[in-house]
């Protein structure tokens, strides 16, 4: 599509317009290129992450200690398949395929959230993961239902629905083993001391230092800033890990009557950018699995393909 | 032609414990694909009929006792599944083979039961529509498997030929269920032969069943995958007695 | 290998009866049936839905965004249209 200056000006500042009254974007919409690269890569990124995030979870799926944990958590970790569906849904609005970007994934070209590149070693760890993780996933996420982005909010909206009883079971998880034998309540406290670091560094590094932030706020891609959503967050987990009698891992967190906010101590960036390097403990593994699930599963979608071909039309 | 039907009686621990183990270990194959299906959607599907299953074998085996301590405490030999569900899940072609067996068989078994007046009609009113979809699912792939590229025509060949020696036990009777088993066996083979040869694949030729007299899973006599399944599903269980989760 | 990527389905739910199908997402699949599938455990599987339509992406003629003024302001002038245009004494109900 060739647009001439004027006519591209014109474009720009109805878009400008759009954001501005709070509407949505639509994929038919002219929008900046680089809004949509942003989005493609954001929505991406959400979409491996589900999709990665499964592994984590279903490691422990034939081995859930009771048959109504078995179910919950296989229905949890369907969601997140089905939840990854939707967000790939919402970036082929922006015209690139499905496959395009798992390819990106497969090649280590795009990324996923790096917590989900550390190992569950244990059974509370799925607690771990549904009260801290998935919670800090929903502090990040609620904003989202709000982006300027018309699908991705809208898929948001939905995910966000269903996620509201992921962090429900995994509080309840741990709750149950907090109170439950020795041993239990020993496996929930080691789970948290190993997952409350990964899950602050979800939210991304310190503001000053997080290249996308602005932009994307003034998009409204973004509704609050890594650092505002961090202490949100935090400020939310302090009455619960107590009502769970459980600690968090951190010396410095006190109330701070002045701020109205927790203070928590200095976050190890070094660890994350290592992670995030791919010096994690799981990247490898995470990603050789996704990429062989997805090889192994070749012939079955050549063959699906084929039979279409064959009946398709005949069948219309 | 068919064996006179039993009169409804209280529901039997054997049929329950049957029924139930059945659908309890062939939810846990089906969940040991969370993650690794062949495209998403059949993630979402296979993690479907998992769950589906699930409850299905917790209703039934409630009946019995505690749910958990029956799965989780039985040693292998008290498990009375058929050794068809126990199969593991191989590629994709193997999972749709034994869930094309097993959901046909198990679509009869609940529509006969729940045309009966028993103790299990309600569970298999419900059930029978769960597993019609089941049907439907493994229907649809062995269709597109059988008849899509040569590769998965060869491939679901072969997992139909080493399923097959399986399929015999499921028409062995159960004590307390009041199903014709011969019909059964009967409306099966008519559905699965219509499927495979609509596939443009062949219907296994071979026996039904192994040559051992010892029996198989509805006496409690598995395969060796399933020791290990059951090892991997028990382990944390086990680990902590009387816990409680 | 964009040559087995499945086609694009967009899904349509109907969430009860008395209401009209609803554009609900998008899905690949390599055929109507197996798309209608796929649908229902993707969209359905909280029993949101009663029916749904699955009908090929490429299947879809959308108006542009360049011709929206055209296509969609004369129905703007048309208040009539819509309930609230009409004044109705306080007091009448199942209007």
């Amino acid at each position: 599509m060739t647009t001439t200056a004027p006519e591209a000006g014109r474009l720009e500042a109805v878009f400008d317009a759009a954001v501005a009254a709070d509407e949505r974007i639509e994929p038919r919409d002219w929008m900046p290129d680089a809004y949509r690269a942003t989005l493609v890569r954001q929505i991406a990124q959400h979409a491996h992450s589900e999709i990665i995030g499964m592994q984590p979870e279903a490691n422990w799926i034939t081995r859930a200690p009771s048959l109504r944990r078995k179910a919950i958590l296989m229905a949890k970790v369907q969601d997140e398949a089905g939840h990854g569906l939707y967000l790939y849904s919402a970036a082929e609005t922006l015209g690139t395929s499905r496959d395009e970007l798992l390819d990106k994934l497969h090649a280590g070209r795009q990324r996923y959230s790096s917590i989900f590149n550390y190992p569950t070693l244990t059974w509370a760890d799925v607690g771990a993961i549904g009260w801290l993780v998935d919670g800090a996933a929903i502090t990040n996420q609620v904003p989202l239902c709000r982006c300027s982005y018309g699908p991705y909010a809208r898929a948001m909206i939905r995910i966000c629905k269903e996620e509201s009883f992921h962090q429900r079971q995994g509080y309840e998880l741990l709750l149950a083993l907090s109170r439950g034998t020795e041993a239990q309540h020993a496996m929930a406290q080691d789970a948290v001391d190993r997952w409350w670091w990964p899950s602050l560094m979800m939210f991304g590094p310190p503001d000053d230092e997080s290249s996308h932030s602005a932009q994307s706020m003034a998009w409204k891609i973004k509704r609050h800033s890594n650092d505002e959503l961090r202490q949100r967050f935090v400020d939310i987990c302090v009455p619960q890990a107590a009502s769970l009698g459980l600690t968090l891992p951190d010396p410095d967190l006190r109330w701070n009557e002045e701020r109205g906010h927790h203070d928590f101590g200095p976050i190890d960036w070094d660890e994350f950018h290592e992670v995030l390097r791919g010096n994690g403990p799981c990247n490898d593994q995470r990603i050789s699995r996704r990429r062989q699930a997805h090889e192994e599963g070749a012939w079955v979608r050549e063959a699906a393909a084929a039979y279409a071909a064959k009946h398709g039309e005949a069948k219309a | 032609m068919s064996p006179a039907r039993a009169t409804p009686a209280p529901l039997g621990t054997a049929a329950a414990l049957a029924l139930g183990d059945d659908a309890l270990v062939l939810s846990h194959r089906l969940g040991e694909w969370a993650g690794n299906a062949p495209v998403l959607e059949e993630d979402v599907a296979l993690a479907n009929m998992a769950l589906d299953l699930l409850g299905q074998a917790r209703t039934l085996l409630s009946l019995v006792g505690d749910e958990d301590e029956l799965a989780y405490l039985r040693e292998e030999r008290a498990f009375r599944n058929v050794q068809l569900v126990e199969q593991p899940n191989g590629d994709f072609a193997h999972t749709i083979a034994r869930q094309l067996y097993f959901s046909v068989y198990q679509q009869l078994l609940y529509g006969q039961l729940a045309a009966e007046d028993g103790p299990l009609a309600p569970l298999a009113a419900k059930a029978v529509k769960e597993v019609a979809y089941h049907r439907d699912h493994a229907e649809h792939w062995t269709l597109r498997l059988g008849d899509g590229t040569a590769e998965s025509h060869e491939r679901m060949q072969r997992a139909l030929d080493a399923l097959w020696r399986y399929t015999g036990e499921l028409f062995e009777p159960v004590d307390g269920l009041p199903v014709d088993w011969t019909a059964l066996h009967d409306g099966w083979l008519t559905a699965v032969t219509g499927v495979v040869e609509q596939a443009t694949l062949t219907l296994p030729g071979g026996p039904q069943s192994g040559a051992w007299t010892a029996g198989a899973g509805r006496q409690g006599i598995h395969t060796e995958p399933f020791g290990r399944m059951l090892a991997e599903m028990q382990h944390l269980h086990r680990s902590h007695p009387g816990a409680s989760w | 290998m964009t040559s087995t990527e499945w086609p694009l389905w967009e899904v349509f739910v109907r969430s009860r009866r008395g209401l009209s199908h609803t554009h609900a997402g998008s899905l690949h699949a390599p055929d109507a049936e197996m798309a209608l599938r796929n649908a229902r455990d993707l969209y359905t599987r909280r029993s949101e839905g009663v029916s749904i339509w699955v009908v090929p992406s490429t299947a879809v003629t959308a108006s542009s965004p360049d011709e929206k003024d055209p296509f969609f302001e004369p129905a703007a002038d048309k208040p009539y249209r819509h309930p609230t245009f009409y004044d109705i004494p306080e007091g009448v109900r199942h209007l």
